[in-house]
Parts: structure tokens; sequence; C-alpha cells
């Protein structure tokens, strides 16, 4: 089937099979390999991205269900030399290992901060529980999250 | 002539600064095997065995073949050569020939057009077997009627240490029989790759893996071509951990490139990831601890079995650290340790952080609880008693040296500040969110746990690492280019040698290349090793760049310091040197000799509140004391700890990959769990910087003691709590709830010879 895909502002219309979820078509169609593939199957939040304003795992999205819907991926945050404040939170704070997680995280960042701008310790991982990182211990997110919050107020 | 005062270079070694490539992680930008794509690129699957031994009685790839947009079905038949890899023995196969000894195990791979045409096809490859005996528990393996899954036996190693007097008395003993499920790497890349076809009859491999040069060794030889037809380059690791030391589909993916000459891209879904790398060896130990009534230790006494699955990947040296390691960080005057590794049915096993070191951590640092009990002493005073110190040995005969001693690691990670009791907040009682408590089964329990290993590789190994650097006036700035091969896979080697270059060369601009083939190896991101190795490497070359500086400077009449680098560069600078470090002893029959090149060690302390009604455990806080050296990068040193941390805290209480008869029953992030962000509680850091006259500015590995003695720690909490046994990780709800205590229905005396063991 066609599908045409609102994604970070410009229009893609994508053959797609049914079965096809929003994280395949992103990466291999659109051609932003920016979310990530390590579970596909909503348990790790490495392919987060924002559906109409809300947060979602690509991989449990039905390519043909996002049709329409205005997607944002970690593409549309900084980009080169531009950094969004919630990335540079994360690179300031050390809070980027191996960095497979990271786009999740820094949109799921953003995400929670759009809803709750001064987060306490215990929102952060509530809200943050959706989302695995294998390499930091998640101390270094927690304070970049925080940072990042700063900046915002 | 005038003599300006140089700006403070920013990101010098003890700099916490950022990490070059965070911002294109931060961004998306930054590209890992797996998002790696070439125009016209195929992409392949692998047919694998579902069962644990069976006989392959015939191969029919004939419907996968004629299937639309397939372009090549490889079986053991079309392989080039039938040559054998491994990562420490040769013994397995490519594509499995005659024998599957695993479930998963690769027998026939697939290249199409399409990722999910090639899914398909490799499900049409009809493979029939004929089922074998399988062999899933390794104490049953090492016996003498077991079923041979190797023509040469079931035993893929055997070390015994032996120190002082084997038949050593004491006047209190203690005993325990302790168990380690299988635990994961869960790198959160899956294994990914990108292969493409050279003119030259030759192909390039971007791959994710922890030490190109090793893979180039083990892949060439089963492609049939020479070393240099094959080149190797690093494309972005999501994480490591362990599992990037065996190679995986790197083989395969150079021969569906060669067969079809076209660019083919592989990546595991996360069901295969699990099927397709080694794990942590599960292991079964036997103990015991003698000690004189004040607590002076007098002998340990151990029989250790891993579990090496269906073929051996890095088994010989997990089963000589376990032995070498199996002791704990004590003065130990008489031991005997009987290590052994088995070849079973189940899904190999290999390396994974800690090494060998993390399961009889889990088991000594128990039964110094035990031993501090039956002794009515504080364990803690018990360890710091008998705690190592610069010129003890260990027991394999070798001295500490360049240590702090550990009885301080001791008693400061004792002195950490506590946690806050438990409040009235429900969401942070066990359970969470679930909100299945009100606090009244919740008891809270501290442990405190002591750990360590080796850094570098052992036992005569030859290890060394190069390191090219460049020097070069680039805009009037002068520029150090940096090559190594050392895979940075998280852990921040990249990091490290940029810190060191700009101190060492005092040039603000470090750019670290790409790792490749194009230079010789670095060895591998394993063992604690890069920072001393590559680190050193790096180091030694900048020292020869810089006595070049300092000739040409002298040549000016001026000296090095006053004068502006980048005047100095008319002419590049290269130098190139292979780093070594101090020879080690090969292992003797009794394990007696000088095999390591340094010891890395850490305390642990946690505290844990326990609902004894449901089992569930809340890990309240971790606090740590470890020897670091010198940290390079502070941020990134509490980064690799706190991470190292987290993995101990999986393996006490969530992590465990589940078998039944060689199956794999957990293959899923929704099965298989992870430590989260809510699992995960604070972590204090204590840096003790004790330098090592052989590592770099004295910095040690910091990657693996984090991950040893956590596990114990919070088992020793839980026990606090609750009063249970738990002579077994991961810790489960039943084990809480019920007193359950894992027998491994095999009786063996510590210290004896599993291979002749009795079913209890």
């Amino acid at each position: 089937m066609r599908v045409k895909l609102s994604v970070n502002g410009g229009e893609y219309l994508v053959e797609a099979r049914d079965h096809d979820s929003l994280l395949t078509v992103l990466r291999d169609q659109v051609g932003l390999v920016g979310s990530k593939n390590a579970c596909e199957q909503g348990e790790c939040g490495s392919c987060s991205v924002l559906m109409d304003g809300e947060l979602v795992c690509a991989c449990l999205v039905l390519a043909g269900s996002a049709a329409g819907r205005d997607l944002r991926t970690i593409e549309s945050l900084g980009t080169g030399a531009s950094m969004h404040p919630v990335q540079q939170a994360f690179v300031d704070a050390g809070a980027v290992q191996c960095g497979f997680c990271t786009p999740g995280f820094v949109i799921s960042t953003v995400a929670l901060l759009r809803a709750n701008p001064e987060p306490s310790d215990g929102e952060i991982r509530e809200a943050l529980a959706g989302n695995i990182c294998r390499c930091t211990g998640y101390g270094k997110i927690l304070e970049a999250v925080h940072r990042a919050a700063g900046q915002h107020a | 002539m005038s003599v300006t005062a140089k700006p403070r270079l920013r990101g010098l070694v003890g700099d916490s600064s950022p990490r070059s490539d965070a911002p294109p992680k931060t961004q998306g930008t930054f590209l890992y095997a797996s998002d790696l794509a070439r125009d016209g690129m195929l992409h392949g699957a692998t047919v694998r065995s579902p069962h644990p031994h069976a006989r392959i009685v015939r191969v029919d790839a004939s419907a996968a073949r004629a299937m639309p947009g397939v372009r090549a079905v490889l079986t053991n038949e079309d392989l080039p050569t039938h040559e054998l890899f491994g990562l420490m023995k040769k013994d397995q196969p490519v594509l499995a020939r005659s024998v599957v000894r695993y479930v998963g195990e690769p027998v026939a791979l697939v290249a199409a057009d399409d990722p999910e045409v090639a899914r398909l096809a490799a499900r049409a490859v009809v493979v029939e077997y004929e089922k074998l005996p399988a062999v899933t528990d390794p104490v049953a393996a090492l016996q003498a009627r077991a079923p041979q899954i190797h023509s040469q036996g079931n035993v893929i190693e055997d070390v015994r240490v032996v120190h002082g007097d084997a038949d050593a008395r004491a006047d209190v003993v203690v005993e325990g029989e302790y168990e380690v499920g299988m635990q994961d790497q869960a790198a959160l890349g899956p294994e990914a790759g990108l292969a493409i076809p050279d003119p030259d009859g030759g192909v390039t491999l971007h791959i994710a893996t922890q030490w190109l040069h090793e893979d180039l060794g083990q892949i060439a030889p089963c492609l049939g071509l020479p070393r240099e037809k094959v080149r190797l380059v690093l494309a972005g690791v999501g994480g490591a951990f362990g599992a990037r030391e065996d190679v995986t589909l790197q083989i395969h993916l150079c021969l569906l490139a060669l067969a079809t000459k076209k660019p083919v891209r592989m990546v595991y879904g996360r069901e295969e990831s699990f099927h397709g790398h080694v794990h942590r060896h599960p292991a079964r130990m036997w103990y015991a601890h003698g000690a004189k009534r004040d607590g002076t230790l007098v002998f340990v006494r151990a029989t250790i079995v891993l579990d090496g699955g269906g073929y051996a990947s890095s088994s010989p040296a997990v089963v000589a650290n376990a032995g070498c390691f199996g002791a704990g960080p004590y003065r130990v005057p008489n031991a005997v340790i009987h290590s052994v590794g088995a070849y079973t049915n189940n899904p190999p096993t290999g390396a994974m952080r800690g090494f060998g070191a993390v399961q009889t951590c889990f088991a000594y640092e128990a039964q110094m609880d035990k031993l501090a009990a039956a002794l009515r002493m504080d364990p803690i005073e018990l360890r710091a008693k008998n705690a190592l110190v610069d010129g003890d040995q260990i027991v394999t005969s070798q001295p500490v040296e360049g240590s702090e001693p550990v009885a301080n690691l001791i008693r400061r990670c004792a002195a950490l500040p506590m946690p806050a009791a438990a409040g009235d907040n429900a969401l942070a009682l066990p359970g969470g969110v679930g909100n299945i408590t009100h606090g009244e089964g919740v008891r809270r329990g501290t442990g405190l746990a002591v750990g360590f290993k080796n850094v570098c590789y052992s036992h005569g190994f030859d290890d060394f690492s190069t390191a090219r650097v460049r020097l070069v006036r680039e805009r009037g700035q002068a520029v150090a280019y940096v090559l190594t091969a050392a895979s940075e896979v998280g852990q921040g080697i990249v990091l490290v040698c940029e810190q060191i270059a700009r101190t060492a060369l005092g040039v603000q601009k470090v750019v670290v290349e790409t790792p490749s083939t194009q230079i010789d190896s670095a060895g591998s991101s394993s063992a604690s090793r890069q920072t001393w190795m590559t680190g050193g490497a790096v180091l030694a070359t900048c020292n020869e760049v810089r006595e070049e500086l300092d000739r040409r400077a002298k040549a000016r009449g001026r000296r090095l310091d006053e004068v502006d680098i980048a005047e100095l560069l008319d002419e590049a600078i290269e130098r190139v040197v292979k780093h070594r470090h101090r020879p080690t002893e090969e292992r003797d029959p009794l394990t007696q000799n000088r095999g390591h090149v340094a010891f890395l060690f850490a305390a642990h302390r946690a505290t844990v509140d326990v609902d004894v009604e449901t089992g569930l455990v809340k890990v309240v806080q971790v606090a740590t004391t470890q020897d670091v050296g010198r940290a390079i990068n502070p941020a990134a040193v509490v980064g690799q700890l706190e991470g190292g941390i987290a993995q101990g805290l999986g393996l006490a209480v969530m992590e465990e990959l589940i078998l039944r008869d060689g199956q794999l029953r957990n293959a899923s992030f929704t099965d298989y769990l992870l430590p989260t962000m809510l699992d995960m509680p604070p972590v204090i850091c204590d840096l003790v910087e004790h330098p090592h006259p052989d590592a770099p500015y004295g910095a040690k590995g910091v990657g693996e003691p984090p991950t040893i003695s956590s596990t114990p720690a919070i088992v020793a909490a839980i026990r606090a709590a609750t009063g249970r046994e738990l002579n077994r990780v991961p810790v489960r709800p039943d084990d809480i709830v019920f007193g359950t205590v894992a027998r491994s229905g095999w009786r063996i005396g510590a210290g004896e010879d599993p291979r002749r063991a009795a079913q209890a």
C-alpha cells in the first residue's frame, strides 16, 4: 500500500506492506535511521518518536496508521552545531556511552519536559522507565534531564 | 622573540570533558552497524537449528532458491573451505555440517533483495534432523558415560590451583553450594554488519565488534582468502559487554557478499540476537572456607563447574579466571580450587563483563559472610583482617603490586553515607507503581562485598596495542590525528585516547580516526584493558612525537614549552608504536605463577528493601569504592561504575536466560528483564586513585570490577533483610518467600574433581 507520511514537516510517499511498522518505514524507506531498532516489541524505547505530539514506540505503530499524523523523530531536533537543549544536556552530563538508546531517551525527555517542565527524581524515573539503557546505569541520564529542565525554566 | 603564555588546554587527563562522539549520538546521526546501507545491497538471513543436539540428515534449499528475490542460499556444501572458527579453540563450523550442537546453531544462509524475503526464504529451507540425546546439565556432561558432544570429549578446560598445604586444617569451617544463572550481555545494538565485495576478489566488512584483528584472523581462513584481501572497518557499536568478542555473522556476511558479488547487510532481530551470541557462563560451585578462631583465613577449597554450551568460545580463559580469582581478594595461605568448563548442548557461553570473576565472587563473598557468622565476627572486620595488601600473594602465588590496600577500600565503602530510612512513599517500596504493599511486610537490609580480577590478557598471551599519531599543521593550528584499531563500544576509549594525546602533546585539537585493519591490532576492548594498552600505546607514540618536537625546537634555539607547536610543523610528524605490557607467565599444572599483569579491586555496599510477603526487592542504594589508579576522565569513570553496577544488580535480582532442555524460553526484552531507571537506585561512587607504575598516568582499567562485587553485595543485603540462605542468583521471589535453596543434585566435595561426582 502507498502511505503518505508527514515526517519532521516534510511529506513522504512510501510503499509499505500492511504489517510494516512505522520504524521499518522510517529507517528503510524514509532513510531516517536515528530511531533505533533494539527490541522491536515496545520494551526498550529506542525507537521513540512523537506522533501528533504523543510519545510512541515507532516499532509498535503500523506504518499505515501513521498516515497523515504529524511525526517528529530525533532528526527534528538539533542538527550539526545547533544542539537542542536536551541533547546538549545529555552531552554535558556524560549521559551518552554507546549511545544506541540516546535518541529514544532524548525524545522521551523532550516529551516529559513539555508535560512537566520541572520533574522530580521520581517523576523522571517514572516517565523514562520505558527506555532501557544498558551502559550508563541511568545516573547520568537523570542528571541530564535535570540539567535540561533547568534550561527550560 | 616573544614568549606568550599558552592558554590552558581543555580536556586533559583528569578532566571530565564531554565525549566527542556524544553530539552525533544525541542527534541520531552517529551510524551504527545496523544503520549502514549501500545502493543495491542485499539482505542476509540465517537458518538455525531448532534442536539442542541432532544429526543433519538432509538439507534441501531448492524451494528457497526458487523464490523471487532470492540471490543466494548457502549450506555447508557451498562453503569455500571447511575451516573451523572460534575465539580460543577452532571448534565451530561456519555452517553446521553433519551435527548441530545447540538450539540456534547456524545451518544455512540466505541473501535476498529484501529483508522480509530473506527471512521467508530462510524458513523455506528444509532441514531434516535426526535427534540425538542432549546433555544440558554441565556436571552430567563431565561424567564418564555422558554422550560426547565433541570427539575430544566434553571437558573444554580443566584448571587446578593448588597453593600451600592442600590438607590444611582449621578451627572453623563453613561449606556451601552456589549457583549462578545464565546472564545475557543484552547490548542494545543488535549484531549487524555490511559486507562489500572488492574488485580484487576480496571483501570489506563494516562491523560492530570488540576486536577487528581477531575477527580478521578467524574470517580470512574460512573464506579461503589471504588476510590482505579481507578488510575490516569498525562500524558504530551499540554496546558489547563481551558479546562481540566472538564471531557471529561476520563470516556469513562475507560469504554472501562474495557469492552474490553485491553488498550484503545482516541485522539480527532481538530474538535472533539472544540465539546468535554467547552468554555468561552459568556456574555451579562447591566451597569450603576454613579459619582460625581469630578470623585469620586458613584455607579455601572450591570446585567450580562452568557450562560452556555447544562450543568453546572463550571458556578456557573464563575457567582459568574462575580458578585464579576463586578465593577472593584475601590472604589465603592454603587453597585447592578445581575449575572445569564443560561442553553441553546449551547455547555457547563466553565473555561477559567480569569474565569468570563474577561467578566465584558471588560464592566466596557468601562464604565470607557465613564464616563471619560462624565466628561471631563483624563481616566487614573479617574481610578487612584478611584483605590483600601490596606484596601479599593471591592463591596463584603472584604478589599484588601497585594497589590500594583492599582493607582501605572495604572500610571506605562501609563508611559512605547511608540512604534515608524508608519513607511513606509507596512508589519507592518494592513493587513500585504496582502499589502492592503499604510497607507492612517490608524489611531493610544492608550487605557488603569486595571482589577483584586481572586487567589485560594473561598467561603468556602476546598482548599489544598499536597506535599511529600524525601531528600536522592545519590553518595555522596543530592537529593530532590518532589512529588505533581499538573498538569504541561505548566505554569511552576515544575519550581516553583524546585526553592522553592532548596531555602528552600539549595540542588542543585531537582527532581519533575510525578504527580499521589498515593499522596493526589494538587487541580487544575487553578485560578492562584498552586504557592500559591502547591508552599506553597512544602515550608512548605521543612521547616519540614529542621527542621530535623537542629536537625541532632545539634546532631553532628554543625550548618546546615556549614555542607554538604549529610553528614546528612545516613538515608533519608521524610515529607508530606497538606497545606491550610486561610479559606474563604461562600456566603450569598447579597454576602457581605470575600469570597476570595486575589486579583491579572494588568494594560494594548495597541497601535493599524486601517485601517478604511477595518476595519483591527494591535496591535502595549502592555505594562503591574502587581503586581506579587514575581517573583519566572522572565523569566517564563514574559512568562505567554506575553502568557496571546496573548489570550486577540485574544478575542479583532480575536477569536470567531460562533454559529448558537446551531451549531458550525468554529470548526477548519482554521476558528477559533488564534494569530500568525505576530499578536502578542512586549510586555513590568513591574513586581511589592509587596509580599503577606500569599504566598510562597510573590509570587502571575500570570496566569490570563494578559488575563483580555489586551482585554479592545486593544478595548479602537481601539475606540480611530476610534471613534466607539465597545460594543462587538471580534471587527469585520464591527463594525469598519460601526459602527455596538451589541444589544441583550432585554431591561434590569442595576442591574435588567434578568429573567423579556422585548423584545426591
